[in-house]
């Protein structure tokens, strides 16, 4: 039954219905190649039975005639989202053993439509990484290996597991989620794809916050296709989410068609940096021939506030973290560590302190120092709202190419997959998401399509950005660039 | 620039217990990150408004009424020490 799990999501729904397998071969095939790829360290915790509960309820729904739109179909669960019943850590050693009393909206929404869970997919500690190497459960590997290495490289992050678990056929979509990239720059690295849809069209309920103005919920998978169906069933109005936005999900499958006639590509110019990679530049040159080709005239555009994105991120991002992670204070969940018997020994404060400094990982702690810093009495107006006047200024960027414009189009990452060790400077780490952040934002949909392969036989992907809410805009523009990239290599399975 | 000192005060407003030994270290890597966050300084930022909200969205009413509650065992269930419906902590007051 291997090859159940080389096909797409669509063609396990068509095979489901068509009755060529059945839900259960469906589940037992991927629970199978999840135990197989243990190396890869993709998933934290493996779920069979909630996979195996999925697909016995699938086969009902099939025979009975009332199978729903993900009806028996296996996917894996960032350890982001609170899974009723099942561990959720954010891949940090401050939620180790937190079990949730309930179910995120998101995941709910899955399940409601007919998915079952494989596992919680490994990830960057609270979110907070570009490759995974902040995971205290320890790093995903790739499933990708440069031509004629063994060098491990990293999947990206922070949805590394997600990533990894798609591209090595463990399952056929993921949840992600991304706040400057953590969606789109791991699709990229292994060779999936991968959309963040506007900030609000997805329930932020039930998932661990990291930088609460900027993270959103998205699907990861082998194709534009698949992404459209998942973000189907994982889109839509929460009340119990402020920033929820209360509008209709449209018919995003049914919207691609590929032909871009009428559509106006931008090219924004500050994306093209001083000492691009040749191989990147070439792969842009060629999305901006394959969207000529679907019938989509080129423009050049400017979004003059570009290199003031990744500090206004950096300020913004652990502002709001280190609220949001004051709540791991070792009195309600998680990790508890006595403050022993130094000066104040056995305090309710000594007890906060180590139980921190014991449960978050070194980048989390930076990010929470900055964080702290920067909103500290004195510096919040030099640092923090400023920050937020440029970020206005970044959208204002947009708004102006949506004048000329209807989607962009750029790299969504500088590079391909690097090494554990390769960027051990925090900064050099940051300026990996130099594409993705000024989306995040400014709350736009963005996605990454695989689109070539380097010299040495790594991924590169593709990055759409669209109008806010123009989903379809994004995905139906992925849909062209996908058919004339025709990216069908996988990663050889050495694991 | 930030000094060993300042260090350890951020990780006190942050309560995360720094031991001997390692706020040097941090000093330089939060400096490296600073700097690099102080060319924000040189955008004129005249007559511009902070953002708010990335896509504008109206904050909804509802009834004033109880929508959820009485779930004192799942809500104590993850909870590192609890007496008597409580969360439990170390004492506070001598």
């Amino acid at each position: 039954m291997a090859e159940l799990t080389g096909l797409t999501l669509a063609a396990m729904r068509d095979g489901l219905r068509a009755k060529a397998f059945s839900a259960g071969e469906l589940a037992d095939a991927h629970i199978a190649a999840v135990e197989a790829a243990r190396p890869l360290n993709a998933f934290i915790v493996e779920t069979p039975d909630h996979a195996r509960a999925a697909a016995a309820a699938a086969d009902a729904a099939l025979a009975a005639g009332t199978a729903k739109p993900l009806s028996g179909i296996p996917l894996g669960i960032k350890d982001l989202f609170a899974t009723e019943g099942v561990q959720t850590t954010a891949g940090s050693k401050i939620l180790e053993g937190f079990v949730p009393q309930y179910e995120s909206t998101v995941t709910a929404r899955l399940f409601a439509d007919g998915a079952g869970m494989l596992g919680k997919l490994n990830m960057d500690q609270f979110a907070m990484g570009s490759s995974n190497e902040t995971s205290a459960f320890g790093e995903v590997v790739s499933p990708w290996r440069a031509a004629g290495s063994n060098r491990v490289l990293v999947p990206g992050g922070s949805s590394g597991g997600s990533a990894a678990a798609v591209a090595a056929r463990l399952c056929a979509g993921a949840t992600g989620t991304d706040t400057g990239g953590s969606i789109r720059q791991p699709a990229a690295f292994t060779g999936i794809a991968g959309i963040k849809p506007t900030y609000g069209r997805c329930s932020r309920w039930g998932v661990v916050a990291f930088a609460s103005s900027l993270d959103q919920v998205g699907p990861m998978a082998r194709d534009v296709r698949d992404c459209a169906i998942l973000l189907q069933s994982m889109a839509g109005f929460d009340a119990k989410d402020a920033t929820s936005l209360d509008v209709a999900v449209p018919d995003w499958e049914s919207a691609l068609t590929g032909d871009l006639r009428g559509v106006r590509v931008g090219v924004p110019r500050e994306y093209r940096l001083d000492g691009i990679d040749p191989e990147i530049a070439a792969m842009w040159d060629a999305g901006l021939a394959w969207v000529r080709a679907a019938g989509a005239t080129v423009v050049d555009v400017s979004l003059p506030h570009t290199k003031y994105a990744l500090p206004a991120y950096y300020i913004i991002a652990p502002a709001e973290a280190s609220s949001n992670l004051a709540r791991y204070d070792g009195v309600r969940f998680g990790l508890r560590v006595d403050g022993g018997t130094g000066g104040d020994g056995g305090s309710l404060d000594a007890m906060y302190e180590a139980t921190r400094a014991a449960g978050f990982g070194p980048e989390v702690k930076r990010r929470i120092m900055i964080g702290t810093y920067v909103l500290s009495a004195g510096f919040y107006d030099a640092y923090y709202r400023q920050a937020q006047k440029v970020r206005t200024l970044i959208a204002r960027d947009f708004e102006a190419a949506w004048e000329v414009c209807d989607v962009l189009l750029t790299p969504t990452a500088p590079s391909a997959a690097f090494s554990p060790g390769d960027k051990a400077d925090p900064l050099a780490m940051y300026l990996n998401d130099v594409f993705t952040v000024p989306s995040s934002l400014a709350g736009l949909p963005a996605m990454s399509i695989p689109a070539a392969l380097t010299a040495t036989g790594l991924p590169l992907g593709l990055q759409v950005i669209g109008r806010p809410l123009d989903e379809a805009g994004v995905l139906n523009a992925g849909f062209a660039l996908e058919r004339a990239a025709g990216f069908t290599t996988q990663p050889g399975r050495w694991w | 620039m930030i000094d060993a000192a300042t260090v350890t005060r951020i990780a006190k407003l942050a309560r995360i217990k720094l031991g001997p030994g390692e706020a040097e270290p941090l000093v330089g890597e939060l400096n490296g990150i600073l700097t690099w966050i102080e060319q924000l300084g040189e955008v004129d930022t005249t007559g511009v408004e902070p953002m708010a909200a990335v896509i504008p969205n109206t904050l909804r009413w509802r009834d004033d009424v109880v929508t959820d509650g009485g779930v004192v065992a799942k809500v104590l269930a993850n909870a590192p020490a609890s007496e008597a419906g409580f969360f439990a902590v170390p004492k506070v007051i001598e």
